[in-house]
């Protein structure tokens, strides 16, 4: 195994071994969990609506050059700049070469979870601007020093009382575990970045193409305050991440929040359609936006693809039973869960583990059940899970192990024999009927469980002693 | 599939965990469709669904497994396991290991007549009292791929409503993984026991002396936890419970 290997699992460690955070995602899981189950059911057509989401998203998938060529083109003809972007460089370059000739020296964000999987806040700090994230999540793992471990809920890893602790050192507020208040100081710390921002950088939940528009919904605001009160406004929408027509918002927003929040509706809905017209008071003077791909157009029409229909709620690493135990930075990539699995080695297959995370799952089938496009999850990572084998990436013992068990069970009389050879040896391991402790590699299940002895007679055998009895009796 | 009138007659794969670890689940299931008056067979040298190999991403190893039951399974009428994990890998994977392959028609055409033990009971032979006995408490886990991927669970409950003398209590999370997974439990075994907590922490909560479930991995899983912590609660499967085959085995 390679010390890349190693990292996972490290980072797996790490996390069961911590147990505020267990403590953070019993809590934020269950509530998400509970308010989506209680959002859902209200629905009396939930299951129909989930399918036309489905077809909503398979549809825009299916038709996504024309789709977005024809939002750029709309966009463009109402003075907006559009930049089409293969890869997180150019979007890096794009971004700083306009803030450079614009003069930009503060950037306020939100809502961007492409940004994040392009490292864009590194590059703009870089090229010494200041960028602050706004929405309240984002801004405590902003001045943690941290990155989002969860697609909504970037700071779901952090209990009330870390955040508290946080904004006492940060922002000099006196000690308290209360929300109001927290969010009272961040707001009032954000009011100045709001005003002193030259540029705010938002990420999109659906660019709309018959409208050459996006969409960008919220709970808290700072979306809309991003968006217009500083004077250019970059959006930075990953590809697939577009519909046809406005109607289908109908749809795919009330799904979307339902299975994020378990609100009918988010609080913010915004659609905008460029910079502000001559003679309108609000809006930015310039809009730029960003179309990046990223490896996205690879996975489209690949055994991946419907990856691609994904709308970013969330709902399948609340209801993951792997995620609630080891958190969204176990996954090493910015997307975590069960989604995470799948998209990370497919748009970042030059993170070493990253071939590791398809296996981080128990393929339970949760995730499926609770996503509002139906994507076949335990699918998806099945199928990574054999292209990982067949690029040679799979623990050395594995192979032999394997073909070992292929050999036993495509030859009975191997298999008996085999059967006989295991059950004497557990024999041996045997105390009151069952096993304490196993041989390598199987060492590790009796770790924590113990094993059943095996019994003297297999269930084969039984059968056709009591035939041969049959026959002769 | 079986004609509603006249004798019926399965065929019984009991998979290969039964066969090696379990096999009084196995004669539990005998036993339970025999009373029922199905008549059973057991092809010779029956022996795995795949399910191991593919779920470890070794698609060649499992073809050759999977292809080798299609042939044993073939022109053998209705399939029962008692395990809703090899169940579905025959319903729901079958078509994806085999598609474009000479196998997709026979596949297609196994699945068809597969099912898992509870689901022919109930929703096949339409019986949801065997006549079985125990005096205890009972609570169910869900096993993930009967519930997800065959929609097992009802029946279950609906048989066990009948177990005579019992008290049914439902356990919190039913539906939540045991951490099994079958390599899973090996490979990130840290992860798969910090769900075998929880979930030994719920089963304890219903203050059950028996848990019973549908998979005898999860089984496995499960009842290897409470043993290694001493808890005096019994995992046992479904089959036992049905067929009163409870004290049939040790742990
Ligand atoms: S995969 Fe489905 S459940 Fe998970 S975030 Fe995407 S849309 Fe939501």
């Amino acid at each position: 195994m390679s010390t890349h290997t190693l990292h996972f699992f490290e980072r797996v460690d790490t996390a069961l071994h911590d147990a505020t955070l267990r403590t953070a995602l019993d809590r934020a899981t269950a509530r998400f969990v509970g308010n989506r189950a209680r959002a859902m059911s209200a629905l009396s057509d939930a299951d129909r609506l989930r399918d036309q989401a489905r077809a909503l998203r398979a549809h825009a998938l299916s038709r996504l050059d024309e789709l977005l060529e024809r939002l750029a083109e709309r966009v463009e003809a109402r003075g907006g700049h559009v930049c089409w972007a293969s890869d997180g460089e150019q979007v890096k370059r794009y971004i700083t070469d306009l803030a450079r000739s614009r003069g930009v020296r503060s950037i306020v964000k939100s809502k961007s979870m492409a940004s994040e999987e392009i490292h864009l806040n590194e590059a703009l700090e870089q090229a010494g601007i200041e960028v602050v994230e706004t929405d309240l999540g984002e801004y405590i793992i902003q001045i943690a020093g941290e990155t989002p471990s969860h697609i909504i809920a970037p700071a779901i890893h952090k209990t009330r009382e870390q955040v508290g602790a946080l904004f006492e050192k940060h922002l000099g507020m006196p000690p308290t575990t209360e929300v109001p208040p927290m969010i009272r100081t961040a707001r009032q710390a954000l009011r100045q970045r709001f005003l002193r921002a030259d540029m705010g950088i938002s990420g999109v939940n659906f660019g709309v193409a018959e409208e050459g528009a996006i969409v960008i919904i919220e709970n808290e605001g700072n979306a809309r305050l991003t968006t217009t009160v500083p004077r250019i406004h970059v959006a930075i929408m990953g590809i697939e991440r577009i519909v046809e027509r406005l109607e289908d918002l109908g749809v795919l927003l009330q799904v979307l929040a339902r299975s994020a929040t378990g609100q009918k509706l988010s609080v913010y809905t915004s659609i905008i359609s460029g910079p502000a017209r001559p003679g309108e008071a609000d809006g930015p003077e310039e809009f730029h936006l960003v179309l990046l791909d990223n490896g996205r157009s690879q996975i489209l029409g690949g055994q991946y693809a419907e990856a691609l229909m994904c709308i970013r709620c969330g709902a399948c690493l609340n209801a993951c039973p792997v995620y609630q135990s080891i958190g969204g930075h176990a996954y090493g990539g910015v997307y975590s869960g069960p989604i995470g699995a799948i998209l990370t080695p497919l748009l970042q297959p030059d993170l070493p583990d990253s071939h590791l995370l398809p296996h981080a799952s128990s393929l339970c089938g949760a995730c499926q059940e609770v996503c509002p496009v139906r994507i076949a999850i335990p699918d998806l990572l099945l199928r990574l899970r054999a292209d990982a084998v067949r690029a040679g990436k799979f623990h050395p013992i594995e192979k032999p192990a394997i073909q070992g068990y292929a050999t036993m069970m495509n030859n009975p009389a191997l298999y008996r024999v085999g059967g006989k050879f295991a059950h004497l040896g557990a024999r041996l391991l045997r105390r009151k009927g069952r096993i304490r402790r196993l041989p390598p590699p199987l060492h590790l299940w009796t770790r924590g469980r113990d094993f059943p002895a095996l019994p003297a007679q297999t269930f084969s055998e039984w059968w056709e002693e009591r035939e041969r009895q049959r026959r002769s009796g | 599939m079986s004609t509603p009138a006249g004798p019926r007659r399965v065929t019984l794969f009991v998979t290969c965990i039964v066969d090696q670890l379990y096999p009084e689940i196995g004669k539990a299931t005998v036993q339970i469709l025999e009373h029922l008056g199905v008549a059973i067979h057991v092809p010779r040298g029956l022996t795995c669904c795949g399910q191991m190999a593919f779920n470890a991403g070794f698609r060649d190893e499992s073809y050759a497994v999977a292809g080798r039951t299609i042939e044993l399974l073939r022109g053998q009428g209705d399939v029962v396991l008692p395990s809703g994990s090899c169940a579905a890998m025959i319903r729901h994977l079958y078509a994806e290991l085999f598609a474009h392959s000479p196998y997709a028609r026979p596949a297609a055409e196994l699945a068809a007549r597969t099912y898992e033990l509870t689901e022919y009971l109930v929703d096949v032979l339409g019986i949801t009292d065997i006549g079985a006995h125990y005096q205890g408490r009972i609570t169910y886990h869900d096993a993930c791929h009967g519930l997800r991927f065959l929609g097992v669970g009802r029946q279950a409950r609906a048989l066990l409503a009948h177990v005579r003398e019992a008290e049914i209590h439902p356990l919190p999370n039913c539906e939540t993984c045991c951490g099994f997974g079958g390599l899973f439990a090996i490979k990130q075994h840290a992860i798969s026991e910090a769900m075998l907590d929880r979930k030994i922490r719920d089963v304890q909560a219903t203050g059950a002396d028996l848990l019973v479930t549908g998979d005898a991995s999860c089984m496995t899983q499960i009842g290897g936890g409470l043993s290694r912590r001493s808890i005096p609660t019994r995992a046992r499967h479904i089959a036992e419970v049905l067929a009163n085959m409870v004290d049939a085995r040790p742990v």
